[in-house]
């Protein structure tokens, strides 16, 4: 029972990994480590925590998480931050950034006794950023945990959030792309995907079966999805005319655009409409407005598929395309961000930049039946590689060895 | 780590992890590449040749350094991307001379160019350094015949350090394995040559294994 959520991942990603882990976590046996954030529900990064926080713990490290309060103001705020950072021009208004700073000063009273003490902090997002500044007595070390782009945010907001970020002993992004300049070391971490989630997990044939039956989707013929929120930079528009091009040569395709309701933002709303315009009077093409936590059936929408699209103008990691992969499909990406990494021309999918070049090699795939399945294969071995969360738990171990060890390219333990 | 040329000294299976770190540096042209290439860290023109087989990414399997793929992919220059893949990094003494290498390969190149090369602006090259962290795995051989079982379940980290890292520690520049049987004086020197076969550089980590293993299991006939 002791190591049975490990013993599962051994299961999937091999006993060797979980040995590495194994062997990786004994120097940092006996320390205190924290992980803050600002929900517990929602979100990629609780859902990220609710894996990780356990397996550490499994591993023998004493680790908790913690979770700031705040009221609608501070929310708003850091919406705020979090679309200023990923690009759009906002201003804030002062009563909100007061808001921010209010709500920061009283976690600190509630948890700065249980920070302070911590050999290790991570502190992810912007949410509790300044929580640093408002723990004079710490002791261990902080890292800044960013899960978002922040290549091009707005000056502005960067100045004044930048602020609070400089006293920490590290930050960590996803990828090199998305990092601005601080005056600490600037670890990198792969965002990963969970393969016990229920958006992961394997599935029966015939759950899948009832799954398609559900949205009218035919099994015995080819299927294309996107997985993705109606947003311009997804291009959903571009990927019907990918499938309109590509039905001309294989009529029997089936489309599926899969996302999350529409929200209240207006430029959602709008989208989707044009989604649902240039659907119209296509019986094949599905447009499917599934709740936040329909996992499994996008786990069933993705096994019923063909090939998975991810026809992205601009990107940040793309985990939907690491899902699609670790479902053994291969991916026609958008040739940006981390779709990059992960979609490699021929090998595990296609990248494109157009509506036709996505055509061109979905009509390969679906006339070249061998390659297709070979493409999958692939692919899934690849997220095995790489992508699993056992490689992002491996790589957190590892800066944190880093950390507490100190400078110097090598650190030799016994 | 392995002792080298002590007679059978056990061979300690060791593992390691890299930490990757930006160093902040980045490079949208060519001119720009060849200035930061001139300036960064020792360890990132090592992480660009050898710890991408270490991080998430599919092995690209036209080009084997990080600065051939961008010269392909990102400037669209199929010539000097060519050049660039064509550097061994088995072949220099240290990090310094390979940096030469890449130095003059790309002033070669701009001679011979009118213009400069430009990526995209979400193309741009990351410099990228490493922290390894090298622990052990509890596991110890002493005889050779022991590689036919143990060498199938070692990790990627394991092959890197014990294949790869190895050629940067070892007397002679040898990956661990060669290293160790040359303790056993000359009675191992037909899998000593198979071995120093193996290109690691074309290869990602699995598949090295799987050669790896291939080729212990061939030589000791599965007598382990």
């Amino acid at each position: 029972m002791m190591n049975e959520m490990l013993d599962q991942y051994a299961s999937i990603a091999g006993e060797h990994v979980v040995d590495q882990l194994r062997q990786l976590v004994k120097p940092l046996k006996g320390i205190r480590v924290v992980h803050v954030n600002s929900t517990r529900k929602g979100g990629g990064v609780a859902e990220i925590l609710h894996k990780l926080v356990p397996l550490k713990q499994e591993l023998g490290i004493d680790v908790s998480w913690e979770v700031i309060e705040g009221d609608s103001d501070f929310f708003s705020c850091t919406k705020s931050f979090h679309n200023a950072l990923q690009g759009n021009r906002i201003k804030i208004p002062s009563r909100l950034i007061d808001a921010y700073e209010r709500v920061n000063r009283r976690n600190a009273e509630r948890l700065g006794k249980v920070l302070e003490q911590a050999d290790i902090v991570f502190v992810h997002d912007p949410q509790p950023a300044p929580l640093l500044g408002l723990c004079p007595e710490r002791k261990g070390k902080w890292i800044w945990r960013c899960h978002i782009d922040v290549s091009r945010p707005d000056r502005a907001v960067w100045k004044y959030l930048r602020n609070h970020l400089t006293g920490y002993d590290a930050s960590v992004f996803s990828l090199a792309a998305f990092a601005q300049p601080l005056p600490h070391p600037e670890y990198l971490i792969a965002p990963s995907i969970d393969p016990l989630s229920e958006k992961n997990i394997d599935l029966e044939e015939s759950e899948i079966d009832a799954v398609a039956e559900q949205f009218g989707i035919d099994r015995g013929r080819p299927l294309m999805l996107q997985v993705s929120r109606f947003d311009s930079f997804k291009d959903p528009i571009g990927v019907i005319r990918t499938y309109q091009l590509t039905k001309t040569f294989v009529p029997t395709l089936q489309l599926v655009l899969a996302g999350g309701e529409a929200t209240d933002d207006p430029e959602s709303q709008k989208i989707l409409d044009e989604v649902r315009a240039s659907a119209e009077g296509d019986p094949d093409i599905h447009v499917l407005l599934l709740p936040a936590d329909a996992h499994r059936t996008i786990n069933a929408l993705q096994r019923a598929a063909d090939i998975v699209l991810q026809k992205s103008l601009r990107e940040g990691f793309g985990l939907t395309v690491t899902e699609g992969m670790w479902k053994g499909k291969p991916v026609i990406g958008g040739d940006t961000g981390g779709i990059r990494i992960q979609v490699v021309n021929h090998q595990t999918g296609f990248l494109v930049s157009t509506p036709e070049g996505a055509a061109l090699r979905a009509r390969y795939l679906l006339f070249h039946r061998d390659l297709l399945q070979e493409m999958g294969r692939k692919a899934k071995n690849s997220v095995l590689e790489n992508f699993l969360l056992t490689r992002h738990l491996r790589e957190y171990l590892t800066l944190m060895v880093s950390l507490l060890h100190g400078g110097g390219d090598r650190i030799e333990l016994e | 780590m392995v002792k080298t040329n002590k007679i059978h000294n056990p061979f300690e299976i060791r593992d390691c992890a890299l930490a990757a770190i930006a160093t902040g540096q980045k490079a949208q042209n060519l001119r720009e590449l060849l200035q930061s290439i001139r300036s960064v860290v020792p360890g990132s023109i090592v992480y660009h040749f050898w710890a991408g087989k270490l991080r998430p990414r599919f092995d690209d399997p036209e080009f084997n350094n990080d600065f051939a793929a961008w010269a392909r992919h990102a400037l669209h220059d199929k010539l000097l991307a060519e050049r660039l893949g064509m550097i061994d990094p088995t072949m220099f003494e240290g990090v310094e001379p390979l940096r030469q290498e890449l130095i003059d390969i790309i002033e070669e190149r701009l001679d011979e160019t009118e213009r400069i090369p430009w990526s995209d602006p979400d193309q741009q090259f990351h410099f990228i350094t490493s922290q390894i962290v090298v622990f052990g795995s509890q596991r110890v051989i002493r005889e050779p015949r022991e590689l036919v079982t143990v060498v199938p379940s070692m990790t990627s980290g394991s092959i890197f350090y014990h294949f790869i890292d190895a050629r940067r520690r070892t007397f002679g520049h040898m990956d661990d394995f060669r290293a160790w049987l040359y303790g056993f004086n000359d009675r191992y020197h037909d899998l000593i040559d198979l071995l120093a076969a193996v290109d690691p550089f074309f290869s990602s980590l699995p598949e090295l294994r799987r050669q790896l293993s291939a080729l212990f299991e061939e030589y000791f006939g599965g007598n382990a």
